[in-house]
């Protein structure tokens, strides 16, 4: 089992590294499509099952589906623009950002130090239930946040004139 | 320890059956499409033209195929491999009969969502890569329809997990031995039903592929066996669509007399043949009256099963 896990590791690894340096946009998504599908199998390895199946169906199947959606809009001047783009000196600042993640990473496996901050272990139906106990009011804030999102879009969406729907 | 032989022989059989059954659904279809119409249909190779479908399994793989110089290569090539993966991964959980499945995952309705969804870029992608302007219109119908339909599939599917408790679609079938799903969860099956229409897009929601006006909509320009392969890949999805709504809300392999596995293929067979009667008597829909239709109609309708559902189910539970 732990060679399927640093199988999976390593090809979302891969992935990921050419989502960010393909010119192509959708060659770009589709490379992201693939890391998303390696990263449910490794949470279905680690036993996060309906997290895995989540991670497919809203991350792989919808939101990417949407991305690709814009993007395939953009039409083949997107890959000369990207290029213009990808100079190697706008690759200094993001890798200096992670690196100093990559050495906080190094420095607890290094350390071997798991217990978080907080001094405890989360698990997702602890989560789930304080979500839906003490928080719900939070929860129920974010939803509402979502409503003007759809209302505004409902709004922009609509037709000005008042030509005779058809449907 | 898993017993490989037993998980080798029972791939063998429901991924081989499965092509086979596709491969004579083309037969299928055009014959009772035929017959509904009033014509013929295929009738000349073999008895009653059954060997049609190897007649034209011939004739595609002589075929020239061809890769048109301004689609994207590496894209375009990969992409009919895609419809048919995601269809024959989605057989893996289908339970055919008491421990007649290749993968009995406790996720497994998950898991057909999870793939029904990726099968989605099939098309997209498909459409993009060719390069040209009808396949890229039947993409971009072909998202809108499927990213909808996909949210009704998904929300009419839960009343039946919610009346079995559980994802395993083993223990959905089991938990249907006295009442099939389909009298309490109505509504749910006639959702699952559409929105499974509409993400293997068969008439009446086939805008994708709507020949009248797309030429051939999204595989416009695919030839040859690739073209095979996205032929095959929706007769394989109407069968799925098929198995699943006969496990989710018809009692799966359950009924009197026969064994099992005879009557999970008769149940299959009955709405395999429903959904090929559909589209020889349907006109198809317009493009805005499908999307309205989808989001005005089937999804509140979906949400209110969904409330109605588990209220009950918590208030049997006390």
């Amino acid at each position: 089992m732990e060679v399927l896990f640093y199988i999976a590791a390593a090809v979302t690894f891969l992935a990921t590294l050419r989502v960010i340096t393909h010119v192509h946009p959708v060659h770009a998504l589709l490379y992201l499509v693939v890391a998303l599908i390696a990263l449910a199998l490794i949470f279905y390895l680690l036993g996060a099952q309906f997290a895995a199946a989540l991670e497919i169906i809203i991350y792989g199947g919808a939101i990417m589906v949407l991305f690709i959606f814009v993007v395939m809009l953009l039409g083949p001047l997107a890959v000369e623009q990207e290029k213009s783009w990808l100079t190697p000196g706008t690759w200094v600042g993001p890798s200096v950002l992670a690196l100093v993640l990559l050495g906080e990473v190094g420095y607890l496996i290094a350390a071997g130090d798991y217990l978080p901050i907080s001094g405890m272990e989360t698990r997702q139906k602890g989560v789930s239930i304080v979500l839906y106990g003490p928080y719900i009011i939070g929860v129920e804030l974010a939803s509402m946040l979502l409503l003007p999102g759809l209302i505004g879009a409902y709004h922009l969406g609509r037709r000005l004139s008042k030509e005779p729907r058809s449907c | 320890m898993i017993d490989w032989s037993h998980t080798a022989l029972t791939i063998g059989i429901i991924l081989g059956g499965a092509l086979m059954l596709a491969g004579l659904l083309i037969w299928v279809e055009r014959r009772l499409l035929g017959i509904w119409q009033e014509r013929y249909g295929p009738n000349r190779v073999g008895p009653g033209g059954c060997l049609q479908s190897l007649a034209d399994m011939i004739k595609i793989f002589t075929k020239e195929d061809w890769i048109p110089p301004f689609a994207d290569k590496a894209v375009f090539v990969i992409t009919p491999a895609i419809v048919v993966i995601t269809a024959l991964m989605s057989f893996a959980v289908v339970p055919i009969a008491p421990s007649f499945v290749i993968a009995d995952l406790n996720m497994g309705a998950m898991f057909f969502l999870a793939m029904s969804s990726l099968a989605a870029y099939s098309v997209i992608i498909g459409g993009w890569a060719s390069n040209s302007k009808f396949a890229f219109l039947g993409s971009l119908r072909a998202i809108a329809q499927l990213l909808s339909y996909e949210v009704f599939m998904g929300l009419s599917l839960m009343g039946a997990v919610l009346l079995a408790g559980s994802f395993n679609l083993s223990d959905i079938v089991e938990a249907q031995r006295h009442q099939w799903f389909v009298i309490p969860q109505f509504l749910g099956f006639l959702g699952f039903f559409m929105a499974g229409l509409a993400e293997a897009h068969r008439t009446p929601f086939d805008m994708p592929e709507a020949e009248a006006e797309l030429v051939a909509g999204y595989h416009s320009e695919y030839s040859g066996m690739k073209f095979g392969m996205f032929f095959v890949g929706e007769y394989l999805s109407v069968i799925l669509l098929s198995a699943m709504t006969v496990i989710l809300f018809f009692g799966g392999w359950h009924g009197p007399w026969l064994p099992p596995v005879m009557w999970f293929v008769l149940k299959m067979a009955f709405f395999i043949v429903l959904i090929i009667l559909i589209r020889a008597t349907w006109p198809r829909f317009r493009f805005d009256q499908l999307l309205s239709f989808g989001w005005k109609v089937v999804m509140p309708l979906a949400l209110m099963n969904l409330l109605a559902t588990g209220g009950v189910v918590l208030w049997k539970q006390g």
